[in-house]
């Protein structure tokens, strides 16, 4: 009895202790990608080409996703709003929702599973079938010519996915509720503009994307390199990806959430 | 794929991106109506401020003309004092008139602006003369028990 | 003298985590010869070709390129070092996102300044050398086993590099293939006065071509020779390998327990 209440403590602890030597060498990890960024800045190709399989080939998720989420809170926000017969109110809603919240998070947990899965699993075939031995071997840095370009095109893809998200969504209460109920125009588009400010609205939600992108781009490119290289190790780490990455945005999402609109409205 | 073709869908997401980054400023957040570095300041001292707060719009005739972008307690006058920036595009007599209101049955509070007659405008800097508090639900009620207690000893 | 010899390796250990691989190995490998290393599955040969390229890092002794420790060289030295390097990998490890084309031509835009012109005429002339100048438009994806083997080979001569590390050049190739690459091997340590160390199992087609032989067992060097000094062999280990019998001194099992005892057929001991 005593014996498996020690072993149990002893699992936990190395479990804490697994996992924070883990977020060491990922830590780590992380400066080593900066500070071989130079390569990836010098040569802008080669970041033009992982902007296209990050970035392009999400913009159809990424579309579609905030035209219905746009739609659905137009939809909903119309239901609940017109029962205090504050239906104007529509636009605001659904603007403020998508500007803090949903566009920056929803585009971040899409882009997550999207291009961040697809970053970890090209990594680590690119480790299971030994192509980052092989361009060590001819002394080119796998980190700078394979890890950075993609980290890079992640950090820069994420704002313009999250405003691409948010202008979607803007337009699919817009078409809900103006084009198919009949909200008055004018007064989605006015309420939108008076309630929205600049500064604490679509900056502050801009600068979340970024930390999004960030977040996300890292553990991708960490999962990737780190997969051990086996079939297995790659499909876990890219499910590892997936999932942390889920979590560590909404994580971070309240954080920032509270320092920035701490105090205000 | 071709190199070119690849170049050109990332020219076009990106400038997608930005295009998306502009609406949101300029159609969304509105940018070009309240730009801070073309306003002015005025002051306005209210009794009770209810629930307003920093970032509250300053309307006049249901056109936002400003913000609220300061609210400090003065220990001279035991009330609040109020900083409203103005879109400079709009300036307003000295005798205007400013009301803490509420936006619908349960909306946001904001400062509504009535102009007065006088000739002289409003300066940066200066103080607004004529404010009217926020209502607060528990004065109104207060109030209206009250009236109708000295209603019925009148009778 | 010492001059001579491209690589010395002294006293070579090496282990991952307890498990010895190499235990004090020595070796010598002159300028412009080809050595083969032979050895049974698994007896650390491609783990030695990573020591040589210091992937890997020797629990003790060293290994020597052009009067250089290679495990004592900082990163930019080491990177610098292995320019003068081309290694064929086990299984080609070309880079699946880049054609033929460009995966022969990696080195050569990473490393140099050459206008695209010269790089396109260089890289057409190895692809030539390997027969496979027609194949350059393809993907990885597109090739054949042998044939990314094939490309393998024209990458890792991209740089004309002073020294290149076969690792099993021959698996995967068809009679024809095999007697051209393992000439182009030959004519190229010739022509170009590089090294060569071919890691193979092909005993008949190594012994044509090699100048120097070293067998691996069991973490040491079993046996060495030239080919004709190993043709001649009467040591037990020689003659079993390059006869390929089962029974002999080399082992065909990875260590285990009784095989009977693993499939439980012995009686438990109490
Ligand atoms: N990353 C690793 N971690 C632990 N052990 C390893 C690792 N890589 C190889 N080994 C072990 O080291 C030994 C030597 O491996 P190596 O790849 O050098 O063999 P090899 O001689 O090249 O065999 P083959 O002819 O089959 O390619 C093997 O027994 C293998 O189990
Ligand atoms: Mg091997």
């Amino acid at each position: 009895m005593f014996k498996h209440i020690v072993s149990g403590i002893q699992n936990i602890g190395h479990r804490v202790i697994e996992s924070v030597w883990r977020l060491g060498v990922a830590a780590r990890f992380f400066l080593l990608v900066l500070l071989k960024s130079s390569t990836s800045l010098r040569r802008f190709g080669l970041v033009v080409r992982e902007l296209y399989f990050t970035g392009v080939l999400s913009l159809i998720i990424i579309v579609v996703s905030g035209l219905f989420v746009g739609m659905v809170l137009g939809l909903q926000g119309y239901e609940t709003l017109q029962k205090y017969g504050s239906e104007s109110a529509v636009g605001t809603l659904v603007a403020l929702s998508l500007v803090r919240e949903l566009g920056p998070v929803v585009a971040a947990l899409l882009f997550a599973s999207r291009a961040g899965s697809a970053i970890t699993a090209e990594i680590g075939l690119m480790k299971a079938t030994e192509q980052l031995a092989a361009m060590g071997m001819m002394a080119v840095d796998p980190i700078a010519r394979v890890v950075a370009p993609r980290f890079w095109a992640g950090v820069i893809s994420m704002p313009f996915l999250a405003a691409i998200f948010s202008v979607m969504g803007v337009f699919g209460g817009y078409l809900v509720t103006v084009v198919f109920i009949g909200v008055d125009e004018g007064s989605y588009w006015s309420q939108m503009q008076s309630a929205v400010d600049f500064r604490f609205d679509i900056v502050n939600g801009f600068i979340k994307s970024c930390f999004f992108g960030v977040a996300v781009t890292s553990i991708a490119v960490f999962e990737g390199y780190d997969a051990p290289p086996t079939a297995e190790g790659v499909s876990g780490a890219t499910t590892r990806t997936v999932v942390t990455s889920s979590l560590v945005i909404l994580g971070l999402d309240f954080i920032l959430t509270a320092f920035m609109f701490r105090g205000v409205s | 794929m071709q190199r070119t073709t690849m170049d050109l869908w990332v020219g076009l997401f990106v400038v997608t991106g930005i295009v998306a980054l502009m609406i949101l400023s300029l159609k969304v957040g509105n940018l070009n109506v309240y730009n801070p570095s073309q306003s002015y300041t005025i002051i306005g001292n209210f009794e009770n401020i209810g629930g307003l707060k920093v970032r509250a719009p300053v309307k006049s005739a249901g056109v936002v003309v400003g913000r609220v972008t300061d609210i400090q307690f003065s220990t001279e006058t035991y009330d609040a004092v109020v900083t409203l920036s103005m879109d400079s595009r709009f300036s307003f007599p000295k005798d205007t008139f400013a009301s803490i209101l509420t936006s619908g049955l349960l909306g946001e509070q904001y400062i509504g602006l009535a102009a007065g007659g006088d000739e002289a405008k409003l300066q940066h800097g200066d103080k607004l003369m004529k404010t009217n508090s926020a209502m607060v639900l528990e004065e109104l009620i207060g109030r209206f028990l009250f009236n109708k207690a000295s209603e019925d000893d009148s009778l | 003298m010492a001059s001579e010899n491209l690589i010395d390796i002294k006293d070579l250990n090496f282990s991952y985590d307890t498990r010895a691989i190499l235990k004090g190995i020595n070796m010598t490998m002159q300028r412009g010869k080809v050595i083969a290393i032979m050895g049974g599955s698994g007896s650390g040969k491609t783990t030695l070709l990573r020591l040589i390229g210091g992937t890997l890092q020797p629990s003790s002794g060293y290994v020597k390129f052009a009067g250089q420790v290679v495990h004592e060289l900082n990163r930019d030295a080491l990177f610098a070092l292995r320019r003068k390097m081309g290694m064929l990998f086990q299984f080609g490890a070309l880079f699946t996102d880049l054609s033929v084309f460009d995966n022969v031509a990696f080195q050569m835009r990473e490393h140099t300044d050459l206008p695209e012109s010269m790089i396109r005429d260089l890289v057409l002339m190895k692809l030539h050398a390997v027969g496979l100048r027609g194949a350059h438009r393809l993907m990885p994806n597109e090739l054949s086993g042998g044939m990314a083997r094939r490309v393998a080979l024209a990458r890792s001569i991209a740089l004309d590099p002073m020294l290149i590390m076969y690792d099993e050049p021959f698996t995967g190739l068809d009679p024809i293939s095999l007697s051209v690459i393992g000439n182009l091997i030959r004519r190229l340590t010739d022509a170009l006065g590089m090294t060569s160390i071919v890691v193979t199992h092909d005993v008949q087609e190594s012994l044509k071509i090699v100048d120097y032989v070293y067998f691996i067992a069991d973490g040491v060097i079993a046996a060495e020779g030239t080919p004709q000094q190993v043709r001649a062999s009467v040591a037990p280990f020689v003659h079993q390998f390059v006869h390929g019998e089962e029974d002999g001194p080399v082992p065909f099992h990875y260590p285990a327990k009784q095989y009977r005892s693993d499939l439980n057929l012995e009686d438990p001991v109490v």
